[in-house]
């Protein structure tokens, strides 16, 4: 049950681009296509789940155990960078279909701020478990969540702009201000769901 | 002076000189901040004690950990407790409460929370002496420490039930927590209090 | 005199927040408040002065294709110290800027001013380059904090302007964050047109 408590707070709760603020970079920067947007949500989900786990196994086996977690920020980061290089040198060999489709976006996921993010909370095991002792699998199960919110979210917002681009926009709104707008409206209505997460707990338990 | 080559041992050699300048680099900054970082953290807590026992000073005994996740300071003026509650309002709430040695509380204070600022921060205020939803002087024997609207006494931080029910969760398992660790104390409090570390706090 | 040109160049022509649009995440997720804002800022600039000074000093002693990595070591390690330092002397601001420090590594216009000006500058512009893409960066975070806080709050820096209960608490949440740098960026790019 705390799985699907876990699933709903990351995706709709405390989804993480419209209420957490991480990942904007990415959600204003590749938005302008629903196309597109399926491309970087599937390229971050697949990034965010094994950068997580393998952050989460250095915090545990080597940070925590030689007493270095200071050097938490500068490994993550390293670990990230190298991560994504080697999942583009091993889909290009191993899928080239998937490669052609996720590949323009894997150099971008380095400094996107969500998959740092993420690692951190669930490397710190400051995430919401729902209840469940933070560990590796809720760790993962989390990253995974909020990836997938990430991706609703950003192509949400991609349909709403391919709209927005047919609208007669007043001029000084043109371009990034009403995208903002937009993506303010779009955070309220997720707005909406807050409390859900603990009207479930309550039902299951 | 001209760019280095991008051949392999240089390319190492940099990469690794980099990493071992910044190692240290940090090392040297960690064992210098690691001091002051931990004061702060024994000066927010003994700081937080004294407040929500309303007391100049107090002597703590070495703290004790639940099962449950609560954490017991046994003092000369009564124990404060922290307590945790999993479902406020977007994450966690962390409240540290302080009961007299009758188990009425004699004051609070909000630890950690993730609550939207401005609506759920309200509970650092709204709960104390004097303000709309006292519960000073309150304690969870005597009184029915739920919100109003569940039968309770104590009234919610306006359009903020989540807060006001995780944050009531809080300082009722913070009352349990006090009543559990009592029967222990009972068999063994005499043989224990001798062993244990006193700190003092000015 | 050149070196003044480059300062004032990030301050509004490449203001990072309102022209370049970088470093999103920050600058809307810390701004509840002017205070926190500027605190962000802050912090910021001073992690890229220092950065773009060192990565200026050593930029010849890097080969060009581990230059992203040796750039990202740099950083992390700064903002690692910083985090600590704040830590050790600045805990309100860690308890209110929290997991949004670590970030800045990621913090696209750290990596961004390293590529752009650091690695083609010497040491001295490279430092007025960070202050003033830093001060922009910070004035832009203020003023969309403040904004926030009047708007939701009536309060700006602890001075009240007008009761709570007025206030359309909306702007202090996550939507409001949104709307808010919207309409900045509509105001500015007006202004600047003109």
């Amino acid at each position: 049950m705390a799985f699907i408590l876990i699933f709903i707070t990351a995706i709709f709760v405390n989804n993480i681009v419209l209420s957490q603020f991480l990942g904007i970079c990415p959600f204003l920067g590749v938005s302008k296509k629903v196309e597109t947007a399926l491309g970087m949500g599937a390229a971050v989900a697949f990034v965010l789940t094994i950068a997580t786990l393998v952050t989460y196994l250095i915090q545990l086996y080597v940070l925590n155990v030689f007493h270095l977690e200071y050097l938490q920020t500068i490994a993550f980061i390293l670990v990230i960078a190298a991560l994504v290089q080697m999942v583009e040198i091993v889909l290009k060999k191993v899928s080239p279909a998937l490669y052609q489709a996720l590949g323009v976006f894997l150099p971008l996921i380095t400094t996107n701020c969500c998959i740092l993010g993420v690692a951190i909370l669930v490397g710190n095991g400051t995430y919401d478990a729902a209840g469940m002792e933070p560990g590796l699998i809720s760790g993962v199960w989390f990253a995974l969540c909020s990836a997938l919110g990430f991706a609703l979210a950003l192509i949400v917002f991609a349909a709403i702009r391919e709209q927005l681009a047919r609208m007669d926009v007043p001029k000084g709104m043109q371009g990034m201000a009403i995208a903002l707008v937009v993506a303010g409206l779009l955070s309220m209505a997720f707005m909406g769901f807050s409390g859900v997460n603990n009207g479930l707990a309550k039902l299951f338990e | 002076m001209k760019k280095l080559e991008s051949t392999l041992p240089n390319m190492v050699i940099v990469l690794t000189s980099i990493a071992v300048i910044a190692g240290l680099a940090l090392g040297y900054v960690n064992s210098v901040t690691a001091g002051p970082i931990e004061q702060i953290k024994a000066q927010q807590l003994s700081d937080g004690i004294k407040a929500v026992l309303n007391a100049d000073e107090v002597k703590v005994e070495a703290p004790d950990t639940l099962e449950s996740g609560a954490v017991l300071y046994r003092t000369d003026k009564g124990v404060a407790v922290q307590a945790t509650d999993p479902n406020g309002f977007g994450g966690k709430l962390t409240v540290l409460v302080g009961f007299d040695n009758e188990g009425t509380i004699q004051g609070y204070q909000i630890l950690e929370t993730s609550e939207t600022p401005g609506l759920g921060a309200k509970a650092d205020q709204w709960f104390q002496k004097g303000q709309k939803g006292d519960i000073i002087g309150m304690s969870p024997v005597r009184n029915n420490m739920t919100v109003s609207k569940d039968g309770g006494e104590v009234d919610a931080i306006t359009a903020s039930t989540i807060t006001s029910r995780a944050f009531l969760r809080c300082v009722n398992s913070a009352y349990e927590a006090l009543n559990t660790q009592k029967e222990d104390a009972q068999t063994g409090a005499t043989v224990q209090h001798n062993e244990e570390k006193e700190v003092t706090n000015e | 005199m050149n070196n003044i040109k480059v300062f004032l160049n990030g301050l509004i022509k490449e203001n990072p927040t309102f022209v370049l649009l970088l470093g999103m995440c920050p600058t809307l997720g810390t701004t509840s408040s002017a205070f926190n804002g500027m605190s962000m800022g802050l912090a910021t600039m001073a992690v890229l002065v220092f950065s773009n000074f060192i990565i200026a000093l050593i930029k010849n002693l890097i080969p060009d294709m581990v230059r992203i990595p040796s750039y990202i070591v740099v950083i992390a390690s700064l903002v690692t110290i910083l985090q600590m330092l704040i830590k050790a002397y600045a805990p309100a601001v860690d308890a209110s800027l929290g997991l949004f420090i670590p970030l800045i590594v990621v913090n696209c216009i750290i990596l961004g001013r390293a590529e752009a000006f650091a690695a083609k500058n010497g040491a001295i512009p490279s430092i007025f380059d960070g202050l003033g893409i830093g001060l922009g960066f910070t004035w832009a975070l203020t003023l969309l904090g403040a904004c926030r806080e009047i708007l939701g709050t009536g309060k700006v820096f602890g001075l009240t302007l007008f009761p709570e209960q007025y206030g359309a608490l909306l702007f202090v949440l996550a939507p409001g964050a949104f709307i808010v740098l919207g309409y900045l960026i509509a105001i500015f790019n007006k202004l600047k047109k003109a």
